[in-house]
């Protein structure tokens, strides 16, 4: 029988992701993948996975998931969630796991993922991966485009998520250590390319003013409440390209799964840097913009690959207490990937 | 050499503006820029997303600084040519079937034409792709015979069905997925995007030319059949349309 992961049931909104298709903008096909990159790498170091392999985004609301598998080595990175491993479908409870390490789980085993508090995605990486088929180089789920992951779409009940392996590795459990997953209150930007069609006062409007996440968010664009920006002149533009995080004429965010042309016009531009945090702001979260420089940006990016680079070197063992441990700390990322090659 | 504007666009992108309306000679600029782009690699661009009247860069600023790009595009700006280059010929199959264009007759009426007539102007004109963006695959045609230009309808359908073949302004354009949309719909095409997705290269692209060749309702149900069994084989014409058209 196939490895696989049964879906009980499905979450709000879990899909699969990976670290996107760039390079098909051009015939409007978004680059999509991970809202949060930096937790779904540190999810895939923690299942041994390369760093852009495809993993479970859950959106708020976890899913439940029967392990149909001999073994299989699970990893979780994001917002903080109640997950439970049962030891079968009748159960009621069984042992609590933590976000931010991996843990192993055994045929007929349940994981049971509760609401996520304090930000908006958690990951789910599965060591070997899910046996998909990539759709123009990338597994992660493209909704409006109906294409890519699971069928195009978000799971449902019933669904049984192919795994490549059917045992896990003989290794032992790993955890990430003060990996810095905030959800900052002020996110950078760099204004334009249209902040001239605004007003002076609707720029200032818009740097000065706090703003809430609201409910009608999603992977296209992050809605925010707030005061109205105004404009100077009209808002009818011939359509030009959208960068990702372009902040559109309503107070709208666009995120990964964004259009890639559009004909409103964009105030500024959240820097590469702070899209990850960005990707984790929850609903209701509170934030403000700050206009930095180009080069203020590209030193920020630089900072963040660092951090991306040092991921690995944030794991560390599980349960140092363990009798076993010292015999396996020798060996401890040997399944670990380089993280040299890592494409940021 | 042609005059632009370089507008960053978060520290990601750079946009290079050459005009701010919907014109070929714009067009021509933005697609030579892009030909040459793809044709001078440069390490660090991810890619180069061609829209009426800018081209944007997206690049990895860890690999190629936006000095250094900035400079890169100048260069290839220099002496560039503002003529349509010949691209790709598509003749795709356009069903005007009464049952399957529930906007030609008023279309037909607002154009004080018939609704014949409006199938003949619109399948006589070859139409030159701008751009693909808001949806998946979804090529903007241009221009539309001028008695055919009508603005979006007051109220978006909020389904139309994919394939379906539509105009809105100087603009025509086959729906690539089902959508909510105020184009007028006045025909369907067989040729989706979702059978051909998965290959880039059978997909139209910026620069391409297009005619829509009228089929009966029954061919288009043939082609349609053909198109959910994966055997529908769209090819481009000619490689070497003239570029007057």
């Amino acid at each position: 029988m196939t490895p696989a992961l049964r879906v009980l049931a499905p979450g709000l909104l879990t899909t699969v992701q990976d670290l996107g298709r760039g390079g098909y903008q051009r015939l409007g096909i978004a680059a999509g993948g991970a809202l949060d990159p930096v937790s779904l790498r540190a999810a895939n170091a923690l299942a041994s996975n390369p760093p852009g392999a495809g993993a479970l985004e859950i959106a708020y609301t976890g899913p439940t998931l029967a392990i149909e598998a001999d073994e299989a080595r699970l990893a979780f990175v994001g917002a903080p969630a109640s997950i439970e491993v049962l030891e079968d479908v009748s159960a009621s409870s069984g042992r609590q796991i933590d976000v931010m390490r991996s843990v192993l789980v055994r045929r007929g085993e349940v994981v049971r993922i509760g609401s996520l508090s304090g930000g908006a995605v958690l990951y789910v990486a599965v060591e070997g991966g899910f046996d998909i088929a990539p759709v123009l180089g990338s597994v992660s789920t493209y909704i409006r485009g109906g294409f890519g992951g699971w069928h195009g779409r978000a799971l449902v009940a019933g669904d049984q998520l192919p795994l490549r392996r059917t045992q896990a590795s003989d290794r032992e459990e790993l955890m990430i250590e003060g990996l810095d997953l905030g959800t900052p209150a002020r996110l950078r930007v760099i204004l334009g390319p249209q902040h001239n069609y605004f007003s002076d006062g609707g720029v200032e409007t818009f740097l000065g003013s706090d703003y809430a996440v609201s409910a009608e968010s999603d992977r296209v664009g992050m809605r925010l409440e707030g005061p109205p920006i105004t404009h100077s002149r009209s808002t009818d533009m011939t359509s030009d390209g959208i960068a990702p995080g372009a902040r559109q004429r309503q107070p709208i965010v666009l995120q990964v799964d964004r259009q890639t042309t559009g004909g409103y016009p964009k105030i500024a531009t959240v820097i590469s840097a702070d899209l990850p945090a960005l990707g984790r702001l929850p609903i209701g979260a509170k934030v403000s913009f700050e206009p930095v420089t180009l080069e203020v940006a590209q030193g920020l990016r630089r900072k963040l690959a660092a951090e991306v680079e040092g991921i690995y070197d944030r794991l560390v063992p599980l349960s140092p207490d363990e009798p076993d441990f010292m015999l396996l700390d020798a060996n401890l990322i040997s399944g670990v990937v380089s993280a040299r090659s890592w494409n940021p | 050499m042609s005059e632009y504007r370089l507008l960053p666009a978060g520290d990601t992108a750079l946009v290079v503006e050459f005009g701010d309306s919907i014109d070929r000679r714009v067009s021509a600029k933005v697609l030579a820029l892009a030909r040459r782009l793809d044709d001078a690699p440069l390490d660090g661009i991810v890619e180069a997303v061609p829209t009426f009247r800018s081209l944007m860069v997206h690049y990895d600023p860890l690999v190629l600084s936006t000095p250094a790009l900035s400079a890169h595009i100048a260069e290839l700006a220099q002496g560039m040519q503002a003529q349509e280059r010949s691209g790709r010929l598509w003749r795709l199959p356009a069903c005007y079937d009464a049952c399957l264009a529930p906007d030609l007759d008023e279309v037909a009426a607002r154009a004080s034409l018939s609704p014949d007539q409006v199938i003949e102007r619109h399948s006589a004109a070859t139409y030159h792709v701008y751009m693909l963006g808001f949806l998946p695959g979804m090529a903007y045609l241009g221009d539309v015979p001028a008695e055919l230009v009508l603005p979006r309808r007051p109220q978006p359908r909020l389904k139309v069905p994919a394939g379906s073949v539509a105009i809105a302004t100087t603009m025509t354009c086959i729906i690539p997925l089902e959508t909510p949309s105020g184009w007028h719909l006045i025909g369907r095409s067989p040729v989706s995007f979702l059978e051909r997705r998965s290959h880039p290269a059978a997909l139209l692209a910026a620069g391409d030319k297009v005619t829509f060749v009228p089929v009966s309702l029954r061919e288009y149900e043939l082609l349609a059949a053909k198109a959910a069994a994966g055997s529908l084989c769209i090819t481009p014409v000619d490689a070497s349309v003239d570029a007057a058209a």
